[in-house]
């Protein structure tokens, strides 16, 4: 019994059920995976934030310190990433309020709402940053 | 014919004993941080470039501290939940999956007290 299963479970050509590598790619499913991906980076990018308010309640030498580290390109670079992510993270779960409802589940809407995900995270993260590099005049936080 | 007893029905639990309360939490949580979120945002922006003095100065303000409070509390639990989603998902192995949703558990718990700590100590002196 276990002998013909093995053979049969090696030789068949079975059809795979629907799975992440045989859908094609579609706004939605990009976005939903995206959702995920942002909200783990939000989740270990918390340290940073953590940081930031340990170092402010810590005194004006570790507090330099740590802003001296986000003012580096690296730093720039990961808060310009940490600001899109929660800006895309918040804009999704924003889409996921309206699916809650009920409503917004046409293949239309679905695709304008998932656009509408990447657009709001592009051109908030342009707004925030635009804003802060030419009217702040700063770099750091 | 059905085998869920009439309490069973009544209480709406399901297996695990919790209900909706897992989604309704990341609900919750999630739209006070939409609002908040706003907040920091802005407010970090203000502070761009400050120094220590004017930044303490500023977190020590209660209309900063309290709605600051507020979000590091709903994003520590709001993440929580999230990243046991996550685990529960991804790793199978029933010692893998319990030891990480207790790191899990750990590591937001250690953010929160970090970061609502921090801001009392702001807001109260020292």
């Amino acid at each position: 019994m276990a002998e013909a299963k093995a053979e049969r479970g090696a030789k068949a050509e079975r059809p795979l059920s629907p799975h992440l590598q045989v859908y094609r790619l579609e706004i939605n499913m990009v976005m939903s995976i995206i959702h995920r991906i942002t909200g783990s980076a939000l989740y270990f990018g918390t340290v940073i934030v953590a940081c930031v308010l340990v170092a402010v309640a810590t005194g004006a030498g570790t507090y330099d310190h740590v802003t001296g580290l986000l003012s580096t390109w690296l730093g720039q670079l990961v808060l310009l990433g940490y600001t899109w992510a929660l800006l895309h993270h918040l804009a999704g779960g924003l889409r996921h309020f309206i699916w809650d409802t009920g409503h917004g589940f046409d293949l239309k809407t679905i695709d304008l709402l998932s656009w509408a995900t990447l657009a709001f995270s592009v051109t908030g993260t342009l707004l925030v940053w635009g804003y802060a590099l030419f009217y702040a005049g700063g770099a750091a936080p | 014919m059905t085998m869920r007893t009439p309490l069973k029905n009544v209480r709406y639990l399901g297996s695990a004993k919790e209900g909706t309360d897992h989604f309704w939490k990341q609900r919750v949580t999630g739209a006070a941080n939409a609002l908040l979120a706003a907040f920091a945002i802005c407010l970090a922006l203000s502070l761009i470039g400050a120094d220590h003095a004017t930044v303490k100065t500023t977190l020590a303000k209660p209309l900063v501290a309290l709605p600051l409070l507020l979000f590091v509390v709903s994003a520590s639990v709001h993440m929580r939940l999230g990243m046991q989603v996550v685990i529960e998902d991804y790793v199978h192995g029933e010692g893998a999956k319990i030891a990480l949703v207790v790191a899990n558990t750990f590591f937001a718990v250690a953010i929160g007290a970090a970061g609502v700590f921090s801001i009392l100590k702001i807001a109260f002196g020292g």
